[in-house]
Order: structure tokens, then C-alpha cells, then sequence
């Protein structure tokens, strides 16, 4: 390799990393006002895991059920989340979010609509009333459509297939960022004022995941490297239904809409077992006859089915009925609509669920239950932000998105993710701009920080080492799989960092072959170097919390600690080393906590 | 079908030229093409280019041409074929390669880019916007396009005649056209569009798109050719081109 390699530069005030519901709405406000925006996305544009989001948008519009609003949205969403949440964002992701919803529909978007012609809402888990605007079961294509077809004529460049690896600073400011065309293999600076990380998840660390291939937890890593702090990266959620069958699609996401739309978990005796798992904490709301759960679909006054406890809930019961023997040939539990509902009406409410099990599993749910069983879904915790800008403890850093932290606490309620992506995408975009209409002094992209960044990407075509990236990858997947998964507990987690110190060793000793135009083998050895620093971090925050809340689930500290619940666990990274800190929690203002505090 | 041994024929090369590489390889049960392939690429060929992303068959990015047809890798289950039965795996055809299975799909972007924006008229008198759901259907059903590209790669307009591509859109985008037209609330007019700058005149009905359309789209009964009527009804009705005859525009 020469000393050094030539790059192209770009030069923008803003820069959104990730083009996924979150960075899309920033990009777009970002550019709305004033400033030079790019959105640069490792994939093409409009493939973004958002795509996969099915259920819907949870927003308080009050259009099927007129006694709801964001009060109620807000306690829910704290409920949920075992009141880990940040408060100020759960107040005001529940009251924006009808305002955004009602933005997609001013850009294109078509809706499920009620009888009224209004913007129909949907029941789902944790959720009161039924909240959740939707389409069919297909929303985040909805809405990631709807927000790119409306970006591509707002004037910001969008750059794709291009993955960036490393921020660049300038004293303690970002200042830009440094990264590869997946096509061609070439490298690429960004000098930027600013930086909006949206770069969604960290599933594909799992081996049964519901997450796409760009899940690498890219964002979470590279704020973690310019300085930002991580909260909650224990609370990792599993989303109860997952495919389970065939082994090569297990993980696939089965929406909760099949439960909102009437389906039931049933074991290998038939039994509706989620009666047996309603915690104390939910107990006032949820219903504990059959008869009252069914009727509580047409008729609020009943209470919620227990099909329906939020996710983390539902997750652990199906695991423990698993445990028990009562399980499905292939190792999940049913989940029946087919005796529930007509044919009809599964395939008009649930097309592309009904489209996924005949073409994978040869499985008509209109005739037979599916299989479903918990996949690692969703990273509760993420980048530490100031509620109201998204602004990171770095200058010009912000994050949005599931790549940010604090709003769903220990567990996210299902629809709170896309409604999270366009609350907190255009906060992100909004502050960014007035972050950067307000520098003085322009900041300088030291060209010896980028030749460094360049040549750590790089350094996998140099070796002489002979580790193979997928084998490095399927065996980091094993590991979190089976010792950082739904149930910890100390000596497993304890082990897994271990391996993960092994798979660091190994990842220095990776050898690609080949070019590196389109060369996968290479954009896998370099997003492993993200896949394993969040999975470190998981692994502390889960070793640190002692106690079980949320998504978080320790056999050695089954129940909740109340004071481990006023506290949040901080990651930051210094001279390459983690740390982990308790600090507490916001202390919420005395008029929201009378909101938690109404029985009703 | 339990683990076998399946023999894959996929293409390797770049704009320059290429060649089938024949591998044998091992597919567990009820595996769909993706998988094998990220099992070739895993054990035997690490920089086998290759886009994907859901796996799930909902964000169309993994289309290919399987023993000559154009589909989804993760929506083809591998015990659709004859055991024993050799799966040919080719880029599609119509867009540039960059590598191997990967090609250059830019062209739909720049498509994507020319098609006006959605333009909403007055909301009703008290905020809303109402709309009933059979009104919003037609619509919808286009708006299930996950643009995995394989209509564009099967349209001959464009696959047998790489010229026509700056003056024919393609399925994809006379079918954004339509979802336009359709929208209940949308008060741009783009038949002009459509017929001038898209091309529509170019698509003689053949149906191809609507084949091959994973999302099951009745792309030419329902968008392209009700399409065309509007642009007959707007634009050869004798009256209207006499009212813009009069009124000066062409």
C-alpha cells in the first residue's frame, strides 16, 4: 500500500449517516432548513431495515378510540419500558407523534382508513387503546417510501452504497467522517459540520434475529469511539414471534398485529397459556378470563388480553412453555388466527404474514397455526442524547432512532419504533441545522487522522493471517445467541466476553481475498469490528445490571431491584478501554408522575 | 428434504467479461437460493458480490435471474427444483454489472427522480383529510412495490433495447404514475408526462412485468392500462383538443 491513498472529499454542514425512517426525516428537515445536507446510506436507498417494520405507528390521534391522547400514550410507553425511559422523550415522542403521522399523510402516504375516511388505528401490545396507523401489515414500506419519494425533491444529495467506518474530529468537535463505496471499493471523506448517526440496530451480532444485514450496530460504534456515551445496552428486546421453521428464515419477524388482530398463543396442549403469565405489575389491566380477553377487542371497558402484555412479557413466557415440554415440533409455541378469524379477513388485514408462510414454511394461516418463537429484534438502549435536540456529548454529534437511547427504557412497546424514527429524525435534523448556523470558525479535517482511518480500512487486504470473516461472524452469532440471549445469568455473560475478547484477536488476523470493488468478504471483516463492540457492550451493561427488568432478564437476579430501576448503565470507551457506570436516572416533574399514578 | 449436496452454476465477473463458476455446495432443509449462496460465499468464494438485506422477501434487493427467471433469492425455496437439478444464479440482465450478482441500478433512481412530487389539495373544512378505504385501494396496491427491479429487468422495451432507456420509464414508474393518479387527494397532473417523457406509449401490453412481480401487482391490468385511457380520454378526445386548441396550449 502506498503512504498514502487518494480519496475524494466531500464537503456538507450536515451529514445523516443511515437513510432508514430516522435519517430520512432528519435529512429532510436538515435541508428544510437551509443547510447542505447528504444522506449516506450503506445500502440503496429505500432498502433500510425500517422497510421490515410491519405493525404500524403508534400516535395518540384519538381516531378509533376518541378517550385517547398522549397522556395515556406517555404512561404506556413508560410502563412498558419498567420506567427506565428518559421522560422527556417519552413526552414528547407521545405528543408529536400525531402531528408526524399526519405530516406522511401531507406527502403521499395512503393509510388503512376508518369508516369515518380517517387514518385507522390498530391494537397492539402495552397499548391502551388502539393506536397504531398502519398499512396492512407492510407500514415501514409505507413510510420509508413515502419519506424517500419526498426527500429525492428537497434538494440534499444522497450518496448510497457507501458505509462509513470512522468519525473524524477537530479538537472535541466532529468534523466529519471517512468511509468506502461498496461498489467500487474506493474511499471517501466527508468534512461536516455536523453528524446525525441513524444508523438503526445491532441484531445480525444474533444468530435468530429479525433483523436485515445492515444491522451491524455501525452508529453505536462509531459514536462510542468519538467519545458519546451508551445507556441501557443490557436491554436488548426479543420480540416473542419470530418464524421458527425452516431453520434457514428462523428469526423472520411475525408481526404482533396478528395478536392485535385477534390471534392467540397456544402451547402443545392447546392452552392459552399467557393466562398463567400476567405479572403483578400488569395485572390491573390485563384480562384473566378468556371470555374477557376476546371481548376486550370490540369493547375497551374489558381488559387487555394477555396475548397482548408488552413484549418482553410475552418473550419470557414463550421461552419458559418452550423450557416446560409444551412447545411446537420445531422448538416455539402457536400462534392461531386461522380458528379466530375468517380467511377473508386474515388476508386483507395480514397479506404480507399470510404471502411469508406459504412461500417459506408452506404454511396457509388462514388453515393452520404458525410457529413462532422470541428473535432478537430491537436495541431498547443505544447513544445517550439530550432529550429535546438528539445532541450527543459530542459537538455536532446527534443520534436518532433505534440508534439513540432513553425513550423505551428496558422494553419498547410495539408502533413506538416507527412514531421514535420521525419524532426524534426531525428533532435530530432540526437541531443539527441550528447547531450549525450557530458555529463560529470553521472546523479543519486533519488529513493525517483520515490517512490513519484509511489505513485501519485497508489493513484486512494487507495480512498475512488467515481467519475467515464469515467463520469469525457465524461463531460471534453462537455466542450471543446462546450466552447473551433472552435468560443471563453471570458465568455465561462472564464467558461471553471472554469470546468476545477471542473474536477481536481473530478479527486482527483477517485476511480478505480479492479486490475491493463490491467485495463482501471485506465490508463483513469491517462491520465486524461493530458487530463486536456492541456485543461487549451488551455484555457489560448486562453483567452490571443485577436484576431483571425489561428486556433484561437475569436467572440469578430474578426480580426487579427498585434501586437499580433509578438508574441507567453508562458505557464509554477511553484509550480503547469500556467502562461501566451507574448514574441516575432524570428525575421526572411531579405532573407527569400523577399521570403514572391514575389507576385508569 | 434433508441436507444435500446442490450443484450451483453463478456468475462471476465484472463489466469486462465473466464466466459461470460451477460449485458444489451444501443446502440444509428448506433453505431458499440466498442461503445457499451465502454458504458458497462463506466457504468457498468470500468475494462473491451479492446485494441483500431483509431476507424476508420485503425489501427487493436480492432479484437475480434463477435458471433463467427473474425472482427473489429469498423467496426461492430450494426444494422448488428437481433433486439433483443444476441452479443456474445470473445477475439481471438489463442493468449494468458492476460484479458478479450485482448490478447498477442507478437508471430507476434518475427514473424515480423525473416523476413530480405528490401535491395534496385543500384539506377539508374542519382540518382533516377523508378519504374512504376502497378509494385509497387502488392506490395502495402499488404503493406494495418493494422495487426489487424485475419488472425493469423483464420489460423487452428496455431488456432488448437498451437505447430506449432515456425515453421509456419502465413498469416501475408508469406504475408510480398511476398510484399518483389514483391518489384520492393528489391534484398534480402528470398524463403528460407519462405519455411525452415515459414513455407509456412504448408498453404494447405484453404483460411480462405483471409475471414477474413478486409483491403479485397487477401492473398492466390495473396501472398501465387504465393509464393509458386517461392519456386517450385527456389527450385524442376530440373535445378536449378542440377546448385546447382554442385555449392556445398544445
Amino acid at each position: 500500500m502506498a503512504a498514502n491513498e487518494t480519496y475524494e472529499t466531500h464537503e456538507y454542514d450536515v451529514i445523516v449517516i443511515g437513510a432508514g425512517g430516522a435519517g430520512l426525516r432528519a435529512a429532510i428537515e436538515a435541508s428544510a432548513a437551509g443547510v447542505k445536507t447528504a444522506l449516506i446510506c450503506k445500502s440503496l436507498l429505500g432498502k433500510a431495515h425500517t422497510v421490515m417494520a410491519e405493525g404500524g405507528i403508534a400516535a395518540a390521534m384519538g381516531n378509533v378510540w376518541k378517550e385517547d391522547n398522549w397522556k395515556v400514550h406517555f404512561r404506556d410507553t413508560m410502563r412498558g419500558g419498567k420506567m427506565l425511559n428518559n421522560w422527556r422523550m417519552a413526552q414528547l415522542h407521545a405528543m408529536e407523534a400525531p402531528d408526524r403521522v399526519l405530516e406522511l399523510e401531507e406527502w403521499g402516504a395512503l393509510f388503512d382508513r376508518t369508516k369515518d375516511g380517517l387514518i385507522s388505528q390498530r391494537d397492539f401490545g402495552g397499548h391502551r387503546y388502539a393506536r397504531l396507523a398502519h398499512v396492512g401489515d407492510r407500514t415501514g414500506l409505507e413510510l420509508i417510501r413515502t419519506l424517500q419519494q419526498h426527500a429525492v425533491h428537497k434538494g440534499l444529495d444522497v450518496h448510497m452504497e457507501c458505509n462509513v467506518q470512522r468519525l473524524l474530529k477537530d479538537g472535541d468537535r466532529v468534523c466529519g467522517a471517512v468511509g468506502y463505496w461498496r461498489p467500487s471499493g474506493k474511499l471517501v471523506v466527508f468534512k461536516a459540520k455536523a453528524v446525525i448517526l441513524a444508523t438503526g440496530s445491532i441484531g445480525k451480532a444474533w444468530k435468530f434475529t429479525s433483523n436485515s444485514w445492515e444491522s451491524t450496530g455501525d452508529g453505536i460504534t462509531l459514536g462510542l469511539d468519538a467519545g458519546a456515551e451508551l445507556i441501557d445496552m443490557e436491554c436488548v428486546q426479543f420480540h416473542p414471534t419470530g418464524m421458527v421453521w425452516p431453520t434457514s428464515v428462523r428469526g423472520i419477524l411475525v408481526t404482533e398485529g396478528v395478536r392485535g388482530d385477534g390471534g392467540t398463543l397456544k402451547n402443545s396442549e392447546g392452552v392459552r397459556f399467557m393466562f398463567n403469565y400476567i405479572p403483578e405489575y400488569f395485572k390491573s389491566e390485563t384480562a384473566d378470563s378468556e371470555k374477557e380477553a376476546d371481548a376486550w377487542y370490540e369493547d375497551k371497558k374489558n381488559r387487555r388480553t394477555p396475548d397482548l402484555l408488552p413484549r418482553d412479557e410475552v418473550a419470557r413466557a414463550i421461552n419458559a412453555e418452550v423450557k416446560a415440554g409444551r412447545g411446537s415440533p420445531h422448538g416455539g409455541v402457536f400462534l392461531d388466527i386461522c380458528t379466530r378469524r375468517s380467511a377473508d379477513y386474515i388476508r386483507k388485514r395480514l397479506p404480507s404474514m399470510y404471502h411469508q408462510f406459504k412461500e417459506l414454511a408452506d404454511v396457509d394461516i388462514t388453515k393452520e397455526p404458525m410457529e413462532v418463537g422470541p428473535t432478537c429484534h430491537y436495541m431498547n438502549g443505544g447513544i445517550r442524547v439530550n432529550a429535546d435536540t438528539t445532541a450527543t456529548c459530542v459537538p455536532g454529534l446527534f443520534a436518532a432512532g433505534e440508534v439513540a437511547g432513553g425513550l423505551h427504557g428496558a422494553n419498547r412497546l410495539g408502533g413506538n419504533s416507527l412514531s421514535d424514527l420521525i419524532v426524534f429524525g426531525r428533532r435530530a435534523g432540526l437541531y443539527a441545522a441550528e447547531y450549525v448556523k450557530g458555529l463560529k470558525g470553521a472546523a479543519g479535517v486533519d488529513a493525517g487522522q483520515a490517512q490513519a482511518s484509511i489505513r485501519e480500512l485497508l489493513s484486512p487486504f494487507e495480512r498475512t493471517g488467515g481467519e475467515n470473516p464469515y467463520a469469525i461472524h457465524s461463531d460471534l452469532q453462537e455466542c450471543m445467541q446462546s450466552l447473551v440471549g433472552i435468560i443471563r445469568t453471570e458465568g455465561e455473560l462472564r464467558k461471553a466476553l471472554a469470546e468476545i475478547a477471542v473474536f477481536k484477536q481473530r478479527l486482527a488476523r483477517v485476511k480478505v481475498a480479492g479486490g475491493r470493488d463490491f467485495n463482501p468478504a471485506w465490508h463483513l471483516a469491517l462491520d465486524l469490528y461493530s458487530m463486536l463492540s456492541v456485543s461487549e457492550a451488551v455484555t457489560l451493561g448486562a453483567i452490571a445490571r443485577k436484576e431483571s427488568r425489561g428486556g433484561h432478564t437475569r436467572d440469578d437476579y430474578p426480580m426487579a431491584d427498585d434501586r437499580l430501576g433509578k438508574v441507567n448503565m453508562v458505557i464509554r470507551k477511553r484509550s480503547g478501554e469500556f467502562s461501566v457506570t451507574e448514574e441516575p436516572i432524570p428525575e421526572m416533574p411531579p405532573e407527569l408522575k400523577a399521570l403514572l399514578q391514575e389507576k385508569k | 428434504m434433508a441436507a444435500a449436496t446442490v450443484t450451483m452454476r453463478v456468475w462471476r465477473g465484472d463489466a469486462k467479461g465473466g464466466a459461470f463458476s460451477e460449485h458444489r455446495v451444501e443446502a440444509q432443509e428448506g433453505m431458499v437460493v440466498l442461503d445457499v449462496v451465502h454458504t458458497l460465499q462463506a466457504t468457498q468464494a468470500g468475494d462473491l458480490a451479492v446485494r441483500w438485506n431483509c431476507k424476508a422477501g420485503k425489501c427487493g434487493s436480492c432479484s437475480a435471474e434463477i435458471n433463467g427467471k427473474p425472482r427473489l433469492m429469498c423467496m426461492t425455496r430450494m426444494n422448488t427444483f428437481e433433486p439433483g437439478e443444476t441452479i443456474t444464479v445470473a445477475p439481471i440482465k438489463t442493468f449494468p454489472l458492476i460484479r458478479d450478482l450485482a448490478t447498477d441500478v442507478s437508471l430507476n433512481y434518475e427514473k424515480a427522480k423525473q416523476i413530480p412530487a405528490f401535491k395534496p389539495g385543500p384539506k377539508e373544512p374542519d382540518g382533516t383529510r377523508r378519504m374512504q378505504q376502497e378509494d385509497v385501494e387502488r392506490s395502495q396496491e402499488f404503493r406494495k412495490c418493494i422495487e426489487c427491479f424485475l419488472c425493469q429487468n423483464v420489460c423487452h422495451v428496455i431488456r432488448d433495447h437498451p437505447e430506449n432507456k432515456p425515453a421509456f420509464a419502465g413498469p416501475r414508474f408508469l406504475m408510480r404514475i398511476a398510484e399518483l393518479e389514483m391518489h384520492p387527494l393528489d391534484t398534480n397532473d402528470r398524463l403528460d408526462l407519462a405519455q411525452a417523457k415515459a414513455g407509456l406509449g412504448y408498453c404494447n401490453i405484453t404483460k411480462c412485468c405483471t409475471e414477474v412481480c413478486p409483491e403479485h401487482i397487477h401492473i398492466t391490468d390495473n396501472a398501465i392500462i387504465p393509464l393509458k385511457e386517461r392519456v386517450v380520454t385527456e389527450k385524442y378526445d376530440p373535445v378536449a383538443w378542440l377546448v385546447r386548441k382554442i385555449a392556445g396550449k398544445s
